[in-house]
């Protein structure tokens, strides 16, 4: 067959405005982004360059929540009441820290304001259930399924050594619960003081690209009213509930100065708890590595700080403040604690739990 | 016409090749050739339209400055400047300051918190020493523009000396100056680390015509120049002074003022833009704050990307023949509306000093000069 027959003249300009309307396709597809979001921000990122180098650090700017390099959250038309000036909302506790930090108390926010804020965000949840606290996850994540950032995307992280012992937990549509095979320690302490090392890992490893926010809790806890996007910020913590009105001379930090965990006396803001902490994947990435290698050092030297995590969490919260401080509505424990007026709702609270049986074994 | 030859070989078609329709023979092949040409063809510009886009998203990632369309509000360039957040993760220095006191409460009566957990910032809120241990060591350069168009030039040298007094002590600052005759720009002597630059504009023919082209020459200026220069940029009128220190318990992402004059009064009251034709159009039932235009700021892509939607909506408007109620302090408050501020400033940083002060508002940082606004606007 002569190949000058082959191709006749209507079909070639049939053919000719196919390969133009596919050029085109391929072109306006790429302008227009039918490419998935994710991808388009990390290819694009000029910063990848920068940080070639630099292994350890991840690049913080663009990937931090909603804060996507320029754009501040449009929210659309809202009905909701109008903020009075000289009426402030609580005037029984500090509602912002002198640097700027709101303190999240009923009352002070307006949840439907702030869901529209936060739509398009993806709330990761860390969970630890080693050896025998297995037993919380049930009521944990059922709870967290009522209360906790209802109505926005949610990843479960349960680290876990027996991944058979994690519960089937009917989910809301947009949230999953990922299993994470981890190892266990035979001391209670080593187990929370790991928890920083294995948050850090996988921030890298897989956060980063999944979630926006991190929130790192205890698993022997559970929700018992509404925990939202209001928490989310930078990086936050949350104000212990027994010392959330002591002077700092009184905060438990760890008072040796061979730890790194050191806190002198005439110094500190809040005694924050290590049951919950967070923030955005950077932040949080930054805060456990660096706890992880301070207790790291502090193993080489031979000592162990008093409340283990908690006083590297609070070391760490005294030279990065927090973006965002939680109140005590955000953990109490109804057993240890009588609950004053000030707390108008309680949210995650302790499950009563025998101590010496579920941390021994 | 192709005459065969006669002495050919059977089964060899004897083709003229200079015939120019010699490619008529083709349209005579059997259906199942000429549908397995379409398929080549097809499968051909399939694999033709996904090399381009392949080499398309390659070549982008290669070049900084990437094609932006006219309607995307922010240029790539920004994405290289900005390398930290707002609440910087490098530790802040020891240093001494009485712990915050949790249930005791200063009464500082003014709303300390909005809604959308944005603070308001306003004397007693914040500890200036503790700020100054965050933000001193970021090494910022904070811009702050002013336009003196007309008869404001006689303004700048009041404004800038009290600005060397009050505003951003210890921090590098760059005075952009927009200014239509710069040589009535006064030559003030400025601190170390300090700059000034007379930015030229055109003349104004009317008092509202210049104020509705400040956001356009401020989102222009950005994209320019000033987002090379500096981290974060207020711009300011100029017709006003610093009373008292303006630091930085001000920086933030986005940064509004509440307007003085409305401070007290309930939203359906507030001048708000109120026919729907125009861009600015907020509902009665809508509104936080009502926003005042001499005062707002913040990082420098934000304020970029604040500008120019504003302007759009300005130029939207004119297109239809509209001009809002408070010509662009009405779009402003519109924005802010739908963008909500990241921190508010409470009207101690921008204050009409003919009205008496009250005693929730601690501190004037930022005040009107008594001048006569009819005389001047003609």
């Amino acid at each position: 067959m002569d190949p000058r027959d082959f191709w006749g003249n209507r079909t070639k300009s049939c053919l000719c405005l196919i390969l133009l309307f596919a050029v085109l396709l391929g072109f306006y597809s790429n302008v227009f982004s039918l490419i998935p979001r994710r991808q388009t921000e990390k290819s694009q990122s000029p910063e990848a360059h920068h940080v070639q180098g630099r292994r350890e650090s991840l690049t913080l700017s663009e990937g931090d929540g909603h804060l996507d390099s320029c754009r501040i959250p449009e929210v659309p038309r809202l009905l909701y009441p109008k903020a009075q000036l000289l009426k402030p909302s609580r005037v029984d506790v500090l509602v912002m820290t002198p640097w700027f930090a709101p303190v999240v108390w009923d009352g002070t926010f307006d949840s439907a304001l702030l869901d529209v804020q936060f739509r398009n965000t993806t709330i990761g949840l860390t969970v630890f259930a080693i050896k025998k606290y297995v037993v919380f996850l049930r009521l944990f994540l059922e709870t967290a399924e009522k209360y906790f950032m209802v109505g926005h995307k949610v990843i479960y992280y349960v680290f876990t050594d027996r991944p058979a012992d994690v519960p089937q937990i009917a989910l809301q549509d947009g949230r999953q619960v990922v299993v994470l095979h981890v190892g266990n320690y035979r001391r209670w302490q080593d187990i929370s003081m790991h928890r920083m090392e294995m948050i850090s890992n996988f921030s890298r490893q897989r956060f980063l690209r999944e979630v926006d926010y991190l929130v790192c809790l205890d698993v022997d806890m559970k929700f018992s009213d509404h925990v939202g996007v209001e928490i989310l910020a930078p990086l936050f913590g949350t104000l212990h509930p027994v010392f959330y009105a002591a002077d700092r001379q009184s905060f438990t930090y760890e008072r040796r100065p061979l730890s790194r965990a050191y806190i002198p006396r005439d110094e500190g803001d809040f005694y924050y708890a290590g049951g919950f902490f967070g923030g955005s994947v950077p932040e949080v990435y930054r805060l456990t590595t660096a706890c992880h290698q301070a207790m790291t050092a502090d193993q080489a030297q031979g000592i162990e700080a008093v409340w283990h995590d908690e006083s590297h969490l609070n070391r760490y919260l005294l030279s990065h403040k927090p973006s965002k401080v939680l109140s005590p509505e955000y953990l109490w424990d109804e057993q240890m604690l009588q609950r004053p007026p000030l707390l108008r709702k309680l949210r995650y609270v302790a499950v009563p739990k025998n101590h010496a049986e579920i941390r021994n074994r | 016409m192709v005459v065969p030859r006669g002495g050919q070989s059977s089964g060899q078609c004897p083709v003229d090749k200079e015939h120019p329709f010699a490619g008529a023979q083709a349209q005579r092949l059997p259906p199942a050739m000429h549908c397995l040409r379409l398929a080549l063809g097809l499968g051909f510009c399939l694999l033709l339209g996904i090399t381009l886009c392949s080499l398309w998203m390659y070549v982008e990632n290669w070049l900084l400055v990437s094609y932006i369309p006219y309607y995307l509000p922010c240029p790539e360039i920004f994405n290289m400047k900005l390398q930290y957040e707002e609440e910087p993760s490098q530790p802040v220095a020891q240093s001494q300051y009485p712990q915050p006191k949790l249930l005791e409460q200063k009464p500082t009566e003014l709303l300390t918190l909005t809604p959308w957990l944005a603070p308001i910032v306003s004397e007693g809120t914040f500890n200036a020493e503790l700020l100054r241990h965050i933000y001193q060591p970021l090494n910022l350069t904070i811009g702050l523009t002013a336009f003196a168009v007309g008869k404001y030039t006689r303004f700048v040298q009041h404004f800038l000396e009290s600005a060397e007094l009050f505003f951003m002590q210890g921090y590098r600052v760059h005075y952009y100056i927009f200014t239509h005759d710069p040589q009535a720009i006064p030559q003030v002597p400025l601190g170390p680390g300090r700059r000034l630059s007379v930015i030229p504009v055109p003349g104004p023919s009317q008092w509202e015509e210049a104020s509705m082209r400040r956001m356009e020459a401020i989102s222009v200026h950005i994209a320019k120049r000033a987002h090379r220069e500096v981290d974060y940029l207020f711009c300011l009128d100029v017709d006003m002074a610093f009373r008292n220190p303006w630091g930085p318990e001000t920086l933030g992402d986005l940064v509004a003022a509440i307007h003085p004059d409305y401070f007290t009064v309930p939203r359906h009251q507030f001048p708000y833009e109120r026919r729907p034709v125009s861009t600015a159009f907020v509902a009665d039932g809508e509104g936080d704050f009502y926003y005042g235009r001499a005062v707002f700021g913040g990082r420098v892509a934000r304020v970029y990307e604040f500008t120019r939607g504003c302007h759009m909506g300005i130029l939207a408007d004119k297109a239809n023949g509209i001009m809002a109620a408070c010509q662009e302090e009405s779009h402003l408050n519109r924005r802010f509306l739908s963008h909500k501020p990241s921190k508010v400033l409470s009207p101690e940083y921008l204050w009409d000093d003919r009205k008496p002060q009250p005693p929730s508002l601690k501190l004037i940082r930022f005040s009107t000069l008594n001048k006569d606004t009819a005389r001047l606007r003609s």
